[in-house]
């Protein structure tokens, strides 16, 4: 008998056929494993180190960038917000910020007000989901249930304030879509003393928990030098040690009125990057408390803008403080009702560089640790 | 006395049938009654809101018959729309000349490095713009790493302009090192040819990779080659980001692929 020949298949594009190793096993962690989220990482292990990480996202992308130069500036916004709808209104505020700009409208005092006061409770939410997703996949349930029953007090504030739960599609063009509320100011007041109470007791269980800090100190360790070089943002890089938050950096709306501390730490490890939002949700409690205290208590909400508005012939690029990091975005206009081309440039995305790099001879059993420590967002990195 | 037994109980039944009847014919009289009332009582209270509701409903049919004029009118008052544009560029030739100091310093001292091969886009209050060559862009980065406390890209922007034949790549760079820096954005532009059927990675729409200066453009390099098709020389790692790996269309961020239904 002749020998049999086995036909080499033909692969389809983009796919390899990998030389198989003894030693170095390769291992893919998602799309569908809950602690990756909507993403892949393709972990190369040697026993029980990772040798060399490489991230996949793209399994949430849906192309919000091209659908946006087909719509115009009013009918972008429920859409741009898709990408985190925890932090909807963050999201949406450079995108708000920019076509102002452009269109050239002023946003009344009140307006202001409402909005920081919207996008600090917002930032709350967001940090509260991923605060309860870091706990349980740290084996820490408790953690899961204590923030997403937390959060509900202040949905309910948000509800009450645009009418939606999650997606609140409420900054506009000009100011907010309408107006909070009679007796806001005692409810808001009242639910967030209350929430500031109910975070502090998280120390107790999480933050002070030995268990926690066996599991968080001392892995993942990114340097201030890497941290800057990396071009990290926002949590990420204020546990590296780097004083940098556009809130003070580059204030917008009324942020520059308001007295807004940063929160820093140098360790640069797991623990200090899950400490730093859960400071910024207590930051934000002060600073929710102050725009109620210095709000005016009437005023228009906003400035009526014209059906259509068509931006001027330019470009403009601005950035804030989401839950997660910088958030940017770059407009090119026109003269036409549809942005020429518009770029969300998210702190997911920037954060994600990060990932391979930190990874990159931890153990495995730390992977869940340093990655959700990144405050990643998988759809918002997609986009 | 079967017939007059059974008489007897057609009788009885036609009684029962006719007090049925009279009883139902009161209960539903006593209803229309009710409801008669009730609708008047309704109306009594809604007068003043059904009168603007009739209003509000005539408009509406008006509206459509004034919007098709509007849609129409642009078209001839153009001229009138150009006419308060032409004012806000008269108002930014104001702005230039006040233009922000610390940000001409730094644009100028770039500029005056490359005469000839650096074009100041814009200068605003902390966004600034050069626009490069490309065949300068790493001369020009490593001058802006080396004498500028630039160190990070926020974001790089890939615009398509078919009409030019060319594909904009814009980095904006930020600082975290310099406080005084820190609220600048400098936008280093350039532009690469566009060829009209793309073959990414093998036809002349490629540009020196920054990323040995830039490390953080890594990513935003990767994902601008799948959705313009400019290819990063001397990237490391030119894959796919996003799209899936067997993508056989045109970059989708090309003006010419086009949303389906749209």
């Amino acid at each position: 008998m002749a020998e049999q020949v086995i036909p080499t298949k033909k692969m389809p594009p983009g796919l390899q056929v990998e030389n198989v190793d003894d030693r170095i096993m390769t291992l893919n962690v998602g799309p569908q494993h809950p602690g990756s989220g909507h993403m892949r990482i393709i972990v190369k292990i040697d026993g029980d180190y990772i040798v060399d990480a490489d991230p996949d996202p793209g399994y949430v992308h849906r192309g919000e960038e091209k659908m946006a130069e087909s719509r115009n500036y009013i009918t972008n916004i429920p859409h741009l917000e898709r990408p985190v709808i925890h932090d909807s209104c963050n999201i949406l505020y450079p995108y708000v910020l920019g076509v102002e700009d452009l269109v050239g409208i002023e946003v009344p005092e009140r307006a202001k007000y409402v909005r920081v006061i919207a996008a600090e409770l917002n930032r709350c939410i967001y940090i509260q989901y991923w605060l309860a997703i870091y706990g349980i996949f740290l084996g820490h349930s408790t953690m899961f249930m204590w923030p997403a029953g937390d959060r509900e007090l202040l949905i309910d504030l948000m509800e009450k304030i645009t009418g939606a739960r999650v997606t609140h599609a409420y900054f506009i063009p000009g100011g907010v879509r309408n107006d909070v509320p009679a007796n806001f100011e005692d409810v808001c007041l009242r639910q967030v003393n209350y929430f500031e109470k109910r975070i502090k007791e998280y120390a107790d269980i999480f933050y002070d928990n030995p268990i926690l800090k066996a599991r968080t100190e001392d892995t993942g360790v990114l340097s201030r030098e890497d941290a800057i070089r990396l071009g990290t943002t926002g949590s990420v890089l204020r546990a590296s040690g780097v004083d940098y938050d556009l809130r003070i950096k580059e204030p917008y709306d009324v942020y520059d009125e308001l007295d807004v501390h940063t929160n820093v730490l140098k360790a640069g490890d797991s623990y200090a990057r899950s400490k730093i939002p859960w400071l910024d949700m207590l930051e934000s409690c002060n600073i929710i408390r102050q725009a109620l205290e210095k709000m005016p208590k009437s005023g228009s909400i906003r400035t009526k803008l014209k059906p259509n508005p068509k931006g001027r012939e330019d470009e403009v690029y601005r950035r804030v403080e989401s839950g997660r990091g910088s958030a940017g975005c770059h407009i090119i206009s026109r003269g036409k009702p549809e942005p020429y081309r518009l770029k969300l440039s998210v702190s997911s995305f920037r954060n994600l560089i990060a990932l391979p790099y930190l990874l990159k001879g931890e153990k495995l059993g730390n992977m869940p640790a340093v990655y959700w420590s990144l405050n990643y967002w998988p759809v918002e990195a997609d986009r | 006395m079967s017939k007059s037994e059974k008489k007897a109980t057609s009788k009885d039944e036609d009684k029962k049938k006719s007090d049925a009847k009279a009883t139902g014919d009161a209960i539903i009289a006593a209803a229309n009654a009710r409801r008669e009332e009730l609708t008047k009582e309704a109306l009594a209270t809604r007068s003043n809101k059904t009168l603007p509701k009739e209003v509000k409903e005539k408009p509406k049919e008006e509206k459509p018959k004034e919007s098709k004029p509007k849609e129409e009118k642009p078209k001839e008052s153009k001229p009138k729309e150009e006419k308060p544009k032409a004012a806000p560029p008269s108002k930014t030739d104001t702005e230039e000349v006040s233009l922000p100091e610390f940000e001409k310093s730094f644009v100028d001292k770039i500029s005056s490095q490359f005469t000839g091969d650096v074009e100041v886009g814009y200068i605003k209050e902390n966004r600034t713009r050069v626009n490069v060559k490309k065949e300068k862009i790493l001369e020009v980065a490593q001058f802006i790493k080396d004498n500028l406390p630039f160190d990070h890209a926020e974001s790089v922007t890939g615009v398509d302009f078919p009409e030019d034949k060319e594909i904009g790549v814009v980095y904006h760079l930020g600082s975290y090192t310099d406080p005084t820096y820190s609220k600048q954005v400098l936008a280093l532009a350039t532009r690469v040819p566009r060829e009209e059927n793309p073959n990414p990675g093998n036809d002349s729409t490629k540009l020196p990779s920054l990323r040995d200066m830039f490390y953080s453009v890594e990513f935003h390099e990767r994902e601008i080659f799948e959705m313009l098709g400019v290819y990063f020389e001397s990237h490391p790692d030119n894959r796919r980001l996003l799209l899936p790996e067997d993508w056989a269309d045109l970059p989708p961020l090309r003006k010419d692929f086009r949303n389906k239904g749209r």
